[in-house]
């Protein structure tokens, strides 16, 4: 972390910046994992509440048990690997989606101070992480040796390279509009209820939907979900994926979805700052929650895409919206 | 545009022979979709040489779900085989067995009572509306995916399939292999205040059909999904022998329901939805629409069942007594879901008076259905194969029985 700068002395939890670091991070990475696998009850959920159903019921009171049983049954299974593969890549593909998605927590802002590593260039160190991800799921799809796998891989990179940019753009916006890339900057910028999504009008507001839309796509939720496509390309690339590797798999794209959400509501949604009503943890979570829930929203609801017309998508209209966003973002900073 | 009686047979460029003109420095991959696959709707397997994602050439395989149902009949008494051909077309039941019997009936000359016919007519329409749900359900699970848009819709339609099951349920028994329709008439008559249910249940899905309208018409994602997606010329589909909503998608104004009445369908006037844009939403739309008519045909119908005998034969004890013709052999139709559904039956030869057939075919609509697939999925990606195969709707079970 050559040229950090210091953490901010009053948030610090320790006198020292690693252990602060290192006690943080554990808390709030087991509390992202717990979450994480909890959403999956939830989702569960929300999905059959969507479909006129119950849902999980059986696993412990309102089936909230579920998550663990469902990580045990992943657990038990047998690890299968198919003996084509490309083995090293193949074993170390679930590893690194983990590792990546779990890396963005380290610059994201709880509370006042309440960073793993405050680095003066967090949305740039997180968004490049969050991009980090298509080369783990680019490798698992390579090393499977396998059409649907290759498929899916290749979508993910399209995907990726395309909604990377409208992503960048759209974070720009917080960024000019804040003038720094520290999250606790951004958020600082915010206070009052001064939220970038609603303040200034017209560009935040865009830039925000702009976002979200592309953490969408990033995160590969329908309408954005064609790497994996189950209905197309049978699981996409963690189609040759048995058990606990699977699993990681999956626990990376909810990861991936809560921080996208987490990052959304950092830039956007004024973080921990909730102006009159006070500041604290409570808000940014309350804020990720809610962003959580409409993904799953938009998930149990919308349909998928298909590959060509997502990147039409992008390129055409929201690549253009992006830059069109920076410039008036930018003139609102020089006029104002 | 009206089935023209005589085919003429104009040259199609054969789709099989396509690769052969194409870029042999090209580097195509072979992609083997199915026969397990979630989207092909069952076993289908069809073989696709790939540019990239797009679809240079689709070969389908079928007989991954033979059962050996038509080799099976010749073995079995006539009053014996309709609970075997329920498990042809698996999503439509009462559909097959009206199709053996109407044959058995016609070869042996006898006409099933007024109230039997209705209640075939009755039960057939129903049996449609539960068949277009599964259809357009599934093709919302190919375009939106098990996890996610695509389960939401599929479940919305299994809501009201539970419905119809129930009614059949309260007649039958069963919930889905009904085993109901029998030589010369019915087996199970319907039950004190069935007529007063049912037209409850069809009123709700008739006004809920504008759910699913609403769906596929006001959802930009399933319009780009659907719209212009393979487009099935007319002549071609006629030539192949493809029927049902495929066809009046494509402006063939042709349904053996008005054109060919059978059971009690010559005394109801049937509006047969067409539409002229022959794509994948087409098809869907006239399904839909299709279910609407079907409300309204079963609920007209159901105010007028007659009283009177449910069987024209005495009810059978054994399962050999119903006997056809030495060597009579007969062909009879019906309008499926899906199309056209014969059954093509030989009486025995060799064996007087034996109460099993010598040859019994089934002509099923979706086998003439998949042979578009060839057609169909060239200069397509990936991605559309499975609205296609969702939207020709391809029951496997009846395929390759």
């Amino acid at each position: 972390m050559n040229g950090a700068p210091p953490v901010a002395a009053s948030g610090l939890l320790f006198n020292s910046a690693p252990l602060h670091a290192l006690v943080l991070g554990l808390v709030v990475v087991s509390l992202c994992m717990g979450v994480a696998a909890w959403s999956i009850w939830y989702e569960r959920k929300f999905a059959a509440r969507m479909q006129n159903r119950p849902g999980p019921t059986e696993v412990g009171p309102w089936g909230l048990l579920q998550p663990i049983a469902d990580g045990l049954k992943m657990l038990q299974k047998e690890d299968i690997v198919p003996a084509a593969v490309d083995r090293p890549l193949f074993e170390l593909a679930p590893l690194l989606v983990v590792v990546a998605s779990l890396g963005t927590l380290a610059v994201i802002p709880w509370g006042d101070g309440l960073v793993i590593a405050d680095l003066h260039i967090g949305v740039l160190f997180a968004l490049a992480l969050s991009s980090l991800m298509l080369l783990p799921v680019w490798m698992a799809g390579w090393a499977s040796n396998n059409k649907y796998a290759l498929l899916g891989g290749m979508r993910a990179i399209a995907q990726g390279v395309s909604y990377e940019i409208p992503l960048l753009l759209a974070a720009t916006v917080p960024i000019v509009l804040a003038g720094s890339f520290r999250l606790g900057d951004i958020v600082e910028a915010q206070a009052g209820l001064r939220w970038f999504a609603l303040w200034p009008p017209g560009p935040g507001a865009v830039a925000f939907v702009l976002f979200f839309m592309a953490s969408l796509a990033e995160a590969n939720r329908i309408p954005f979900d064609i790497p994996e496509a189950e209905s197309e390309l049978v699981a996409g690339v963690t189609v040759e994926y048995t058990g606990m590797k699977f699993g990681m798999f999956y626990l990376a794209e909810y990861l991936h979805t809560l921080i996208a959400s987490a990052i959304a509501a950092t830039l956007f949604l004024g973080g921990w700052d909730m102006g009159p009503l006070g500041a604290g943890v409570h808000w940014m979570v309350l804020k990720t929650l809610v962003l959580f829930a409409v993904i799953f929203w938009i998930r149990w609801s919308w349909l998928r895409l298909r590959a060509d017309q997502l990147m039409a998508l992008s390129w055409r209209w929201l690549v253009p919206l992006g830059l069109v966003l920076v410039m008036a973002s930018a003139t609102w900073v020089v006029l104002a | 545009m009206r089935m023209p009686l005589d085919l003429l047979l104009p040259s199609w460029p054969d789709p099989h022979l396509d690769l052969g003109e194409y870029d042999p420095e090209a580097d195509l991959v072979a992609l083997n979709m199915g026969p397990q696959h979630p989207s092909t709707h069952g076993v289908l397997r069809v073989k696709l040489y790939l540019d990239g994602e797009t679809v240079v050439k689709a070969v389908p395989y079928v007989g991954y779900l033979h059962r050996g149902v038509e080799k099976l009949c010749e073995k079995l008494t006539y009053v014996q085989i309709t609970p075997i051909v329920d498990k042809n077309d698996y999503v439509s039941p009462m559909m097959n067995e009206w199709a053996v019997n109407a044959a058995f009936e016609a070869l042996l000359g006898v006409e099933p009572p007024p109230r039997a016919q209705y209640m075939r007519t009755i039960f057939a329409e129903i049996q449609r509306i539960a068949s277009h749900l599964i259809s357009i359900g599934t093709w919302g699970l190919d375009m939106g995916g098990a996890i996610g848009g695509g389960a939401t819709v599929f479940l919305y339609c299994l809501r009201e399939r539970e419905l119809i099951l129930d009614l059949f349920e309260e007649v039958t028994g069963c919930r889905f292999h009904y085993n109901t329709h029998t030589v010369g008439g019915m087996r199970h008559d319907l039950p004190a205040g069935w007529d007063k249910r049912a037209k409850a249940v069809l009123d709700r899905i008739s006004a809920r059909t504008w759910e699913y309208e609403r769906f596929l018409l006001d959802n930009p994602i399933c319009r780009q999904r659907a719209e212009g997606i393979a487009v099935v010329d007319p002549t071609l589909a006629m030539e192949l022998g493809v029927s049902g909503p495929i066809l009046r998608a494509s402006g063939v104004d042709y349904d053996m329901r008005r054109d060919a009445p059978y059971g009690a369908y010559g005394d109801i006037d049937i509006q047969v939805p067409v539409r002229t844009e022959g794509d994948a939403l087409a098809r869907a739309l006239v399904r839909i629409a299709e279910m609407r008519e079907s409300a309204r045909i079963a609920s007209t119908l159901l105010d007028g069942v007659p009283e009177g005998p449910i069987g024209a034969l005495k009810p059978v004890k054994l399962h050999g007594a119903v006997k056809l013709k030495d060597g009579e052999e007969g062909y009879a139709a019906i309008e499926s879901p899906r199309g056209e559904l014969g059954t093509y039956v030989v009486a025995a030869r060799e064996r007087r008076g034996a109460a099993s057939p010598y040859r019994l075919k089934i002509r099923s609509p979706s086998y003439h259905a998949i042979s578009l697939l060839p057609w169909l999925c060239p200069g397509h990606t990936l991605s559309d194969v499975v609205v296609i195969i969702g939207s020709i709707d391809p029951i496997m079970g009846e395929v390759d029985r």
